[in-house]
């Protein structure tokens, strides 16, 4: 594993910005000998050892993280213009230094979406795609009393189609990329999920209304079709939960 | 030293919780409504138990640390969760998983507690599919099942290598209706930060928002704490970054028991360290090892030359290959319990067998079987894993085997529960890996899941409701001019300022790494007297450094991440000599706990039970003094007690 390790000194340029309304800019920091082996955020903790060390008066870089293991969806960069930095199929944690080379500058900036304030230089506010969970994103059911969970069979294709779409992490970075500032791929992949299950079924069309009249009420923008939040999401989440989700939507317009 | 009462019911082991559910106390729906409950942390056994209570009409405030509860550390569990459904036909039933859980926790678990875990499991299949909970299935329609380490059925339910989302994503879709429907309140990037005692009971916590700073109050007729485990004191594990044992050793500090804090699970499975600025390490499930089969080389040589990079896995014939697990136990191979295989892992290495540059490492190859099933198979099984690795390491395991060692991983102890899940403290619960309770020395696989959701949507609800049954009455106590509360929130907040007011050079994860490695050398894997002794003290001088020396930057208003770890690693700090203390008086080896006196000839684990046949839960007796154990005897009425034996089939 070791033997193509070597070592990079990199330009950083970081937002910051101390909360949601000052007024944010980039400031440049050096780092040096960060190993390719490290992970991304491994080099973002050095870079902040390194500023708490020369006690610099802006403080550490605030950001979001958690798992560390590309499942929590808590970490949120837009590296190099891309959302979770230039590597596919993976979150910002998951990526590796070994995508960069020596001597590289970096540009590091939060999630830029209307739908997701800034708390503090690259820490959002993500509570919205909460509430438009809250609104319908589940079955509503109650705990007990349930059937016994054979009593249903599900066609294998299904049930993994449903697991495509229940693989979203929540993270934003859907909403992050799209230029509409849209929340359309992450509706969708609970959408989806649960209307192809037949427990999810029965409520599928109100679940669908619910949930995309929240998200147009937090200001998220609408779905053009670019595939943009597709090719940027991390668990590779397909746009044609989108028209399913569509299909969801108008049925429950067309009942009413 | 006192006798713990566990408040097991009476009857046949299999007769208890349905006789317990039959005579408990109830509380009216009407009354619920007057009632406040806190949950503290929303993973799968807080948000399991905010949801199905809220559900039940009580008024729920839940509290997370992650910006939202989805993001609890369970998400990251990935092999699956374990229940007694026999769909396979092969054998299990409700008294296996039971056994199983038993045995695999080396003895130092309790029985009616594991029996009625093994009992609700099915219950937990059947809720979590009727929330749309995708599970594997098999083309006729039905759920699929694997097997996993330490059982000899197939009894474990996954959703890919995802299961733990999938699950916690499911409670957290029943938590987020309750939050809509107005029943639970949700505080996100809110930290606990200490209980709320009025008259001997458990009334509230203290609250940081991390956003503003704000310290604040808040009442409820009880709190359950379902705050995880506490792995993070060794700096390196599987943890989240954020995972911490505040919220326990906040109770503990107030007077909740804290049980076996010395059984520590070292996943065998996780990715091997590969620099020193490393904060955490992966874990790479325990379902692999359905199909992976684990080996170093034979010979020395082939070893040393892996170790200096000339050569590869792939150059060393079979027939040179040690399959060590299937070598020393025929009967489980490559499925025998974590703490079984986490200690070969380490006897092989430390023999100088370690097959990567550190020597610290051992493969895990599945060219056996994408030769047996083809290559679709393992991608299927395993795709996401795999891609995870060849992330991370850069090495593509469909190719050349995968490298791992073992880790901190999962914490059997935590907070002393009785059968009702209640702590010491009266009002205070404690769910999932927060408490001690079904594990014993050594949890296996699957189980946690299990666990957590077990405590959460069947268990707590009952046990809680026992307990508010003659609650009603209290009324809901302004914390804005209670005494108690106004007491709690100036405790917290003189404890905040005498973090700041240290002003000291070295960073708080500096420190955190500086204990991580006292830990890891003399409390990790194979434990002495010395080692212990050597842990105790050195832990001990590292905290004084910490109180004089330790630097936060920023100020205590508003956000400020370096307070939130200080506050954690203050902690740790306290927890880690405890975990060496527990250690030290536990003269004898049982799963994860092993202490290398106590071996037999084979190096297996050696068990005391004559003398340790106990749960050992600590009392706090006051900053830098002695904490007072109290024993909780383990009667094993329905369970033959032996040696655990994974060599042979009968």
């Amino acid at each position: 594993m070791a033997e193509g390790h070597k070592s990079l000194n990199l330009t950083l340029r970081v937002w910051r910005q101390a909360n949601r309304q000052a007024k944010g800019e980039f400031k440049v920091y050096n780092v040096k000998d960060i190993s390719t082996e490290a992970s991304f955020l491994e080099m973002m903790d050095i870079l902040n050892e390194q500023l708490i060390n020369e006690q610099v008066p802006e403080g550490p870089v605030a950001f979001d993280h958690d798992c560390r293991e590309g499942i929590c969806g808590m970490c949120s960069l837009f590296i190099n213009g891309r959302a979770h930095g230039p590597d596919d199929d993976i979150t910002t944690c998951q990526l590796h230094m070994r995508k960069f080379n020596d001597g590289d500058t970096i540009t590091i900036e939060p999630w830029r979406s209307g739908g997701f304030p800034i708390i503090k230089d690259l820490m959002v506010d993500r509570t919205a795609y909460d509430k438009i969970m809250q609104a319908g994103g589940f079955v509503s059911v109650s705990t007990g009393g349930v059937p016994d969970a054979n009593a249903i069979p599900i066609s294998k294709v299904i049930a993994d189609e449903a697991m495509d779409a229940a693989a979203c992490i929540g993270c934003g970075a859907c909403a992050a990329t799209c230029k509409n500032g849209s929340a359309m791929l992450f509706v969708s992949a609970k959408v989806s999920q649960l209307a192809l299950l037949p427990q999810g079924k029965v409520e599928a069309a109100k679940r669908a209304k619910a949930m995309v009249k929240k998200m147009d009420e937090l200001g998220f923008g609408n779905c053009t079709n670019t595939g943009a939040c597709e090719l940027e999401c991390p668990k590779s989440v397909s746009i044609s939960h989108i028209a399913r989700l569509n299909r969801e939507f108008l049925k429950a317009n067309i009942k009413d | 030293m006192a006798q713990l009462d566990s408040k097991i019911p009476e009857g046949d082991l299999k007769d208890k919780w349905t006789n317990y559910k039959e005579h408990q106390h109830l509380v009216n729906p009407a009354n619920k409504r007057k009632i406040d409950i806190i949950v503290v942390g929303t993973g799968l056994a807080g948000a399991s138990a905010a949801a199905s209570l809220a559900e039940m009409g009580f008024k729920v405030k839940a509290f997370c640390y992650q910006d939202s509860p989805r993001r609890a550390h369970s998400i990251a569990a990935q092999g699956g969760i374990n229940a007694a459904k026999n769909y396979p036909n092969d054998g299990d039933s409700v008294y296996r998983l039971f056994y199983d859980t038993i045995k695999g926790g080396d003895y130092r678990a309790r029985e009616a507690n594991v029996y009625r875990l093994a009992e609700v499991s099915n219950l937990i299949i059947d809720q979590c599919v009727a929330q749309g909970v995708p599970f594997a299935r098999e083309y006729g329609g039905l759920l699929a099942n694997r097997s996993f380490g330490g059982a000899l059925v197939s009894r474990t339910f996954y959703a890919r290598g995802q299961t733990g989302q999938q699950l916690l994503l499911g409670a957290y879709s029943a938590l987020s209706r309750q939050i809509g429907l107005g029943n639970v309140e949700m505080h996100s990037r809110t930290e606990m930060m200490d209980l709320v005692m009025v008259d001997g009971r458990c009334r509230g916590i203290v609250t940081r928002d991390l956003l503003t700073g704000e310290i604040k109050s808040h009442f409820a007729h009880c709190v359950i704490l379902a705050t995880g485990g506490y792995g993070n004191v060794f700096f390196l594990s599987t943890n989240a970054m954020g995972s911490n044992g505040s919220a326990a050793m906040k109770a503990y500090r107030k007077g909740a028991y804290f049980a076996n804090p010395c059984m520590v699970q070292i996943h065998p499975t996780c990715i091997p360290q590969h620099g020193n600025y490393q904060s955490k390490l992966t874990l790479m499930s325990e379902s692999l090892r359905n199909d992976g089969r684990i080996w170093v080389p034979k010979k020395k040589e082939d070893a040393e030359k892996l170790q200096k990079g000339l050569i590869t896995a792939n150059d060393i014939p079979d027939e040179d290959r040690d399959f060590y697990l299937e070598r020393r136990y025929p009967a489980f191979g490559n499925l025998v319990p974590r703490d079984v295989a986490s200690r070969a892992a380490k006897e092989r290495c430390d023999a100088g067998f370690g097959v990567n540059n550190t020597g610290l490492a051992v493969f895990l190859d599945f060219k056996y079987a994408i030769q047996r099933l083809g290559k679709d198979v393992i991608e299927q099984r395993y795709g996401n894993l795999f891609q995870m690795y060849q992330k991370i390491t850069n090495d593509n395991p469909y190719e050349t085997p995968m490298m791992i060692y073992p880790a901190i991983h999962y914490t059997m102890g935590g907070l002393w529960v009785d059968y009702e899940l209640s702590t010491s403290i009266p009002g205070l619960f404690a769910a999932g890996e927060a408490n001690f309770s079904d594990h014993g020395a050594n949890r296996l696989g699957a189980s946690a899941l299990m666990q957590g959701l077990a405590d959460g949507y069947f268990v707590l609800p009952y046990t809680v409701q026992e307990y508010l049954a003659d609650q009603f009455n209290v009324p809901r106590m302004n914390p804005a001019e209670h005494e108690e509360f106004k007491k709690a929130e100036q405790d917290v907040k003189d404890w905040i300022d005498k973090l700041m007011n240290v002003k000291g050079k070295e960073s708080v994860d500096s420190i955190h790494k500086r204990l991580g490695h006292i830990m890891w050398e003399n409390v990790g894997m194979g434990r002495t007297k010395e080692s212990l002794e050597t842990a105790i003290k050195e832990i001990k001088e590292l905290r004084e450094e910490f109180w004089k020396n330790v630097f936060i930057p920023g100020s205590k208003d508003g956000l400020n991440v370096e307070l939130e770890k200080a506050n954690r690693v203050a902690d740790f700090l306290e927890l880690g000599e405890l975990i060496a203390r527990d250690a030290l008086h536990r003269e004898e080896s049982c799963g994860g706990h092993f202490r290398l006196e106590h071996q037999t000839e084979e190096g297996e684990a050696k068990r005391d039970d004559e003398h340790f046949m106990y749960v050992g839960a600590w009392e706090y007796k006051g900053y830098n003094q002695d904490p007072e154990l109290h024993k909780e005897d383990l009667n094993y009425q329905y369970i033959k007690v032996q040696q655990r034996n994974y060599k042979a089939g009968k």
